[in-house]
């Protein structure tokens, strides 16, 4: 599986707490392949968006990150800091959930965009600004131009967080890490960005690793799904067989609590229980406690990923489901 | 409520204890009489009798610093008390009249607010005459906003909750809720703010004696010792001026400390 | 709201507080116990026509608000009356010393600016044993008056060491500097202190914002990133501080100038007081009273300045 572009091998992700340690992620494989787009699902605190950013060693200050992470055939975990840096300009760009957190509120959109540009491309800044204004037409900002003298506080959510995706255009990385892209905005604006994420991205070929709650928004844009849970990947399937025939009693259960236009439904179902953190699960299959169809056999052991006609699943009843 | 002391907070409580005893016994503690001029021991350094030498008169000084514990902590505490009841008062009928009495008195704050104290406390000196009445005035009159306005802020926060309505409903009239329900729930906040007042009151009154505007010779006064203490540094001898003023140093971090941990107790509270 | 709308309504706020702040002043003196003829005499016994004299310049005679507006008039261009003690115009001793005290106060700011949010940033980005140190001698300077800290320079630096003169403010601009070292590290070591603590804290609080997570995930460097990102976002508070202290030198120079025997206005005021010259009392407060005021003012402008989104063009 050379050919692969990102490859993640037993990643492991421990933060301190106090004297102990608390594992956010763990033993999570997973590879994405060039253009590839590949959807990362789970509730919050399932160490989705922890993995994400582990992948340009993002973690929180003090956090020990272990296992293997291959991005076109480099180790990222023995970068140094200059190689480190290469990569987060050149190779891996991230689209952040709340743009209006994570972009600089001090700053105007146009130093936004332009600011990678001119310091890591060396690209002159009567230029880099001519780019940076048909990148916000791209992404269907007409009036470019005005735009580039605002500053955050002045434009919607939806628009901030398409200057986001211009700002991941401009250096045109390889791979896109989003992060749940379209959670922050405004219902009638989600589809919008997330369609012209998802259109420029393909324009360019870029492999993408979407992190998101959303199975469906998962399943219509990505080729691939991953669910993950308590820190661990329960589930991965091609996106159209995930949704036909899910193999983990989560992913059913994700599945079913979506409220459907199509299905009347006095009350929905839901998955009982509270969602836990990798290091708040036992010593079992973490998701047994709100599992409808855990017997005995669930307690022993963290179920390893195995294959399941053509499916990676991690349950040791997924036959019987 | 009970929060582990650490070996700071533990130096802290007994710093200030110590001054406390220090203060209200000086009389019983001071080795010598703190006003006893002794030509033999002007400008001494440190020896049997007296520990910490003489001033320039001969006075010895560890019993002056005793007894000048009084004037340089009991001003500044009254000051407090004076600002810290003007202020709770002035807060809460502004947060619970609210309209235009919360105006006026408010923009009277910061009307207060916009002139240093120091210099209010040397116009009210100015007028009754250096002592320290004139500078306890003064000071009180300028510490006012600044109890009050943290106190008025958390008052009109604390009136809009329901236990407040429930007693107003129930028929009490709005000076028993005030002191029986709003002011004790504003306590830890008024404690919290006129201590961390405290500390720069100290300051604020030592500075003046040590102008010569506050408490007059011969009384015993911290400030007023690193005055004289300058003039005895210059002849050759500064240990009146270095223990006074560490002295005053001290009880200020000491102050501080406590009114730190009394805004975080506070903070952890809400 | 617009910026003139905005400058024009806190140069209202300013003269109000002004008003009242001259008000206070002047009115203060009517509360002396013996009214104002005790005060104006002080300790002195005067004849009758010293008496009537005084009357006269001081228009005794009429009605109290009466005199508060034709002394504030006279202040407005410039004259604060006579000296009792100097027998000189108020603003003519207030001018001389004016240079000093402004001298001293901006040499005083430099060194908190530059210390404070030096020391700050550097505690802030070197977590660990440079940054406990940092905290523990600005806890020590914050808790120290001004005047203590001053009589101790004097006592290791002027006296033990000899390194600078005791006292005086020195002849000549370089001369002037070389006297003005220690009152002016006296004056500002608190404040300096007080700025490294606020500056670390909003340093600090700033790396750990969203938007600097962004600009890490861009492969900015760290320096690129505090330059850019961090210092800019961190100022608001440093400025608000740094105005407050600023604000708060002009009080603590009453002091320091009392120590190192300059000649200033902080002086002054003191041997006013002491002697009960009130027309001077009267004209150095409200000339402080304004400086104070009028510092905060620019604190007020620099934020809008600094934040877009504070700027008075927004509509907020």
């Amino acid at each position: 599986m050379s050919n692969d572009l990102l490859v993640l091998d037993q990643v492991r992700l421990d933060i301190p707490a106090g004297r102990d340690w608390r594992t956010l992620v763990e033993n999570v494989s997973l590879t994405i392949a060039p253009g590839e787009a590949v959807g990362l699902v789970g509730e919050s605190g399932s160490g989705k968006s922890m993995t994400a950013r582990s992948v340009l060693r993002l973690a929180p200050p003090g956090a020990r990150l272990s296992g293997r992470i291959e991005f076109d055939g480099t180790p990222v975990l023995d970068l140094g800091p200059r190689d480190l840096r290469a990569l987060r300009t050149r190779r891996i760009a991230m689209i952040f959930q709340d743009p209006r957190a994570h972009i600089n509120p001090v700053r105007s959109i146009g130093d936004f965009l332009t600011e990678a540009m001119v310091t890591h491309l060396s690209v002159p800044a009567r230029e880099a600004h001519a780019r940076a204004v048909r990148l916000l037409a791209d992404v269907g900002i007409a009036d470019g131009e005005r735009r580039m003298r605002q500053h955050p506080h002045e434009l919607s959510g939806g628009l901030l967080q398409r200057v986001m995706i211009a700002s991941v255009l401009a250096v045109e990385p390889d791979l896109v890490l989003a992060d749940e892209p379209t959670t922050a905005l405004d219902v009638t604006t989600q589809s919008e960005v997330m369609a012209i994420l998802d259109d420029l991205r393909r324009e360019r070929g870029m492999a993408m690793l979407l992190i998101t709650h959303d199975l469906e928004l998962a399943a219509a844009t990505c080729d691939r799904i991953a669910v993950m849970y308590a820190g661990r990947i329960l589930e991965v399937q091609s996106a159209e067989t995930l949704v036909q025939t899910p193999r983990h009693p989560y992913t059913t259960g994700l599945m079913v609590s979506r409220p459907s236009i199509d299905r009347v439904a006095h009350r929905l179902p839901v998955i009982a229980g509270r969602p836990v953190a990798a290091f708040e699960a036992g010593a079992g299959c973490a998701f047994q406690p709100r599992c409808t169809q855990a017997g005995p056999e669930c307690l022993t052991g963290r179920p390893p990923l195995r294959e399941l006609a053509g499916a990676h699943v991690a349950c040791v009843r997924a036959e019987e489901s | 409520m009970k929060a582990r002391l650490g070996p700071l907070g533990l130096a802290t409580v007994l710093l200030l204890g110590v001054l406390a005893v220090v203060t209200a016994c000086a009389p019983l503690l001071a080795p010598q009489d703190p006003n006893q001029p002794d030509l033999f021991n002007a400008l001494a350094g440190s020896s049997g009798t007296h520990p910490l030498g003489g001033d320039a008169l001969g006075r010895d000084v560890l019993s002056r610093l005793m007894f000048g514990a009084r004037t340089t902590l009991l001003g500044p505490l009254f000051t407090i008390v004076l600002s810290t009841a003007a202020g709770t008062v002035l807060a809460v009928t502004a947060a619970w009249a609210g309209g235009r009495v919360d105006a006026v008195i408010s923009r009277l704050l910061d009307v207060l607010f916009a002139i240093p104290g120091i210099v209010f406390a040397l116009v009210t000196v100015a007028v009754l005459g250096p002592g320290m009445t004139g500078v306890v005035a003064g000071l009180a009159v300028a510490y006012t906003p600044y109890v009050a306005r943290v106190v008025r802020s958390a008052a009109l926060r604390e009136r809009n909750l329901p236990y407040i309505a429930a007693a107003w409903v129930q028929g009490r009239s709005a000076v028993a809720i005030c002191s029986r329900h709003l002011l004790p729930n504003l306590r830890p906040i008024i404690v919290a703010q006129s201590v961390s007042a405290l500390g720069f009151a100290i300051i604020d009154v030592a500075a003046i004696s040590f102008l010569g505007l506050g408490v007059q010779p011969p009384t015993a006064d911290w400030g007023l010792m690193v005055k004289n203490g300058l003039d005895s540094a210059v002849r050759g001898q500064p240990m009146e001026a270095v223990s006074a003023g560490v002295l005053i140093a001290l009880v200020v971090v000491a102050v501080n400390l406590l009114g730190d941990r009394l805004g975080r107790q506070e903070g952890d509270l809400r | 709201m617009s910026w003139p709308l905005f400058l024009a309504r806190r140069l209202a706020a300013l003269v109000a507080v002004l008003l009242v702040a001259s008000f206070l002043v002047y009115g203060l003196l009517y509360l002396v116990p013996g009214g104002p003829m005790a005060f104006l005499l002080g300790n002195r016994s005067g004849s009758p026509e010293q008496i009537a004299a005084i009357r006269h310049e001081y228009r005794l005679d009429d009605p109290f608000l009466i005199r508060y507006f034709g002394w504030l008039g006279d202040a407005l261009r410039g004259d604060f009356g006579q000296s009792l003690v100097y027998r000189q115009d108020v603003s003519d001793l207030m001018s001389t010393r004016l240079a000093t005290t402004g001298l001293l106060v901006l040499y005083a700011t430099v060194i908190i600016v530059v210390a404070g949010v030096g020391l700050g940033v550097l505690g802030a980005l070197r977590r660990g044993t440079v940054d406990a140190v940092i905290s523990l001698v600005n806890s020590i300077f914050l808790a120290t008056p001004t005047f203590v800290v001053g009589v101790l320079l004097v006592i290791v630096f002027a006296l033990g060491l000899g390194w600078f003169p005791v006292f005086g403010p020195g002849a000549g601009l370089p001369d002037r500097l070389y006297h003005l070292t220690l009152p002016a590290i006296a004056l500002s070591l608190g404040s300096a202190a007080f700025l490294a603590r606020i500056t670390r804290a909003s340093v600090g609080e700033e790396l750990r914002r969203e938007h600097v997570e962004t600009a890490r995930s861009r492969g900015f460097s760290q320096s690129h990133i505090v330059r850019r990102h961090v210092l800019r976002n961190a100022s608001i508070p440093v400025v608000t501080v740094t105005g407050l202290t600023v604000a708060g030198l002009i009080a603590g120079s009453v002091v320091v100038e009392n120590i190192f025997a300059l000649d200033g206005l902080g002086s002054l005021l003191v041997r006013a007081i002491l002697q009960r010259d009130f027309a001077v009392v009267q004209g150095v407060v409200l000339v402080l009273v304004t400086a104070f005021v009028l510092i905060n003012l620019a604190v007020d402008v620099c934020y809008s300045l600094i934040d877009p989104r504070l700027s008075p063009g927004e509509a907020t």
